[in-house]
């Protein structure tokens, strides 16, 4: 575990030519093979969350098969274990699972929603080769990706049941859709840059006003009889550092389409990036691959629009919570 | 029996608490009215806080204590225009309007009054209920009022076990606007993008719940 972490440390930081680094990954491609504890950190680390591309313009015209149609056979179960992994997360709590949340949180309406990252806009897409980690990425290697940065977890290997049904269950989702092409619904929308810079401050009195009556007034969520009705967006028990949430565009696409639940696309575009702004300028778990060094960790990983290692209200972001 | 135990330990926490002079007023209001324009509620809504399922009297009993007081409160104002409820919320004290509040919450919930037996209309309701219906952006009504519509704190109140037509009636009166007193406008924005045929099914679906203990 430890030599690996070190080595992608290496590797991330990009000082070796490419050429370097593939002749490393071959090598450690070969021992990482005999070991599944060291196959896991590979895989998550290979999956960095990297913003989608902007999905096609155009009305959704993609429909998913009825949940009535999932046939009575083997396969029909893995689809059915797969869907209910996807709606309660929490029953792999503590195995798989570091957090309070459950994949269909974003994923609205079991991955079916159109601009909540669908899971039929998703599995077609796959594999993708990404220049950032100069790597094919499989979707297996996508939904690890999930479980260590938006469920602040470790994710299930390659081949365990538990990834395999999640995997049967986006296939099935995308019955009938077009291999290697974008649709229009995928991802969560784009917004433009707004007119003035998203700021936590105004943020703050949008988020007051349209999301703590579910969020809580401290984004920590509400809990009933021990489950979260309303998600934590931030603290300890919300994604961390590493996800794809914390990024402000991100969010803001996603807050525009899906939230307040029930009234989407009510905000205006600067509310919705100025609540993502202040939702995300707090603190929440440490980025997975922290190297003990948040500027460091930060030039590495966080080029991006994010509050890690910037200061609000005079401290530092990036320092994590347990 | 459980309901008469209960009933046992209630009456015991009512004597010796601070809280039994308050009872004792919800109970008086409740009973008899307070004699100053505020009739008795027991003649709507029952002594037990079933309510009327044919005259879309509400049933009370259960229902969150601050939620209750915020409708009383509404009812005020032109936020909730009602004709019958507004003279009687107007001539309720802020204390009175507590009391009568805190009386009918902590009253056990009655079992669901209408069995209706129309079972394409129930499911089709269960699965709005259940699912939403994403095609028009109308998320669950269990996201926001609970796993089996038991309610979440004082502004997502328990529908499981409310009548039918109460429920009908509040959705429309969102859509029309008489109705303007929820949080965020939340349900004027969901009941906007209801369909007729949805009120209908989902307040069916919903009287026929019975309500789990939490
Ligand atoms: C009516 C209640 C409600 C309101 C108001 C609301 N949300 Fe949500 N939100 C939810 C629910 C429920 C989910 C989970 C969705 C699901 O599982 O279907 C959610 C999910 C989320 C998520 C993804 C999960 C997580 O915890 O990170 C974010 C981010 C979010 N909401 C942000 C916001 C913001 C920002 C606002 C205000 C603009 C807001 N919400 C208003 C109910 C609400
Ligand atoms: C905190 C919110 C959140 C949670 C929880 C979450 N995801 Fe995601 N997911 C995202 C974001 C953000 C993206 C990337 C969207 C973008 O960049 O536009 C994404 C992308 C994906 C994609 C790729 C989508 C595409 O079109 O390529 C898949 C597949 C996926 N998630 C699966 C899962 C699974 C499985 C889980 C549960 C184990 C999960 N997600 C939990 C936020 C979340």
């Amino acid at each position: 575990m430890l030599v690996v972490f070190m080595l992608h440390t290496k590797i991330n930081i990009k000082v070796m030519p490419k050429l370097n680094l593939r002749v490393l990954r071959l090598q450690l491609g070969a021992v990482l093979l005999s070991s599944l504890t060291l196959s896991q950190a590979f895989a998550a680390d290979k999956d960095y969350q990297v913003e989608l591309p902007a999905a096609p313009e155009g009305s959704v015209t993609f429909t998913s098969p009825n949940e009535a149609d999932i046939p009575n056979n083997a396969f029909g179960d893995a689809v059915r274990y797969g869907q209910s992994l996807f709606t309660n997360t929490q029953q792999l709590r503590g195995k798989y699972v570091g957090n309070e949340l459950n994949c269909s949180n974003c994923h609205i309406n079991k991955g079916r929603k159109a601009n909540a990252a669908p899971l039929w806009g998703a599995f077609p897409m796959y594999p993708a080769y990404r220049k950032k980690n100069d790597h094919v990425n499989t979707i297996d290697e996508r939904i690890q990706g999930c479980f260590t940065y938006s469920m602040n977890g470790t994710p299930p290997p390659f081949g365990s049941k538990e990834l395999t049904a999640l995997v049967t269950y986006h296939y099935w989702l995308s019955t009938g859709a077009p291999v290697g092409q974008a649709l229009p619904g995928r991802g969560y929308p784009k917004l433009d840059t707004p007119a003035e810079a998203p700021s936590v401050s105004r943020g703050e009195v949008v988020y007051q006003d349209n999301c703590a009556i579910c969020h809580g007034d401290n984004g920590a969520g509400t809990q009933v009889d021990g489950h979260y009705a309303f998600p934590p967006l931030w603290g300890k028990d919300s994604f961390n550092w590493g996800a794809g949430m914390h990024r402000v565009n991100t969010a803001a696409g996603f807050i525009k389409a899906n939230m307040p639940l029930g009234k989407p696309n009510s905000l205006t575009d600067q509310q919705a990036w100025d609540v993502a702004a202040f939702m995300n300028s707090h603190e929440r778990p440490q980025d997975p691959r922290y190297n003990g060094n948040i500027a460091q960790t930060a030039e590495t990983f966080h080029k991006h629009q994010c509050f890690y290692n910037k200061e609000v209200d005079n401290e530092l972001r990036g320092q994590g919570v347990k | 029996m459980l309901i008469h135990n209960k009933s046992i330990v209630l009456t015991i926490i009512m004597t010796l608490s601070p809280m039994a002079l308050a009872d004792d007023l919800g109970q008086t209001i409740v009973m008899q009215g307070n004699g100053k324009g505020a009739m008795a509620c027991s003649i709507c809504h029952g002594a037990s806080g079933a309510g009327q399922a044919q005259a879309a009297f509400p049933k009370l009993a259960g229902l969150d204590p601050e939620y209750m007081q915020k409708q009383l409160e509404d009812f005020t104002t032109a936020k909730r225009n009602n004709p019958v409820m507004s003279p009687i919320a107007k001539a309720l004290t802020k204390e009175e309007a507590v009391a009568v509040s805190s009386y009918f919450a902590q009253m056990p919930t009655p079992a669901p009054a209408s069995a209706n037996v129309d079972e394409p209309l129930i499911q089709a309701g269960k699965r709005l209920a259940e699912e939403g219906n994403w095609a028009n952006d109308i998320p669950s009504c269990f996201a926001c009022h609970g796993t089996n519509a038991n309610g979440i704190g004082a502004n997502f109140p328990a529908l499981a076990g409310q009548h039918a037509s109460y429920i009908e009636q509040q959705l429309n009166a969102w859509r029309s606007g008489q109705r303007s007193n929820d949080p965020n406008q939340l349900m004027a924005s969901v009941s906007q993008r209801l369909s007729e045929a949805e009120i209908k099914a989902v307040s069916a679906f919903l009287a026929n719940l019975s309500v789990t203990e939490h």
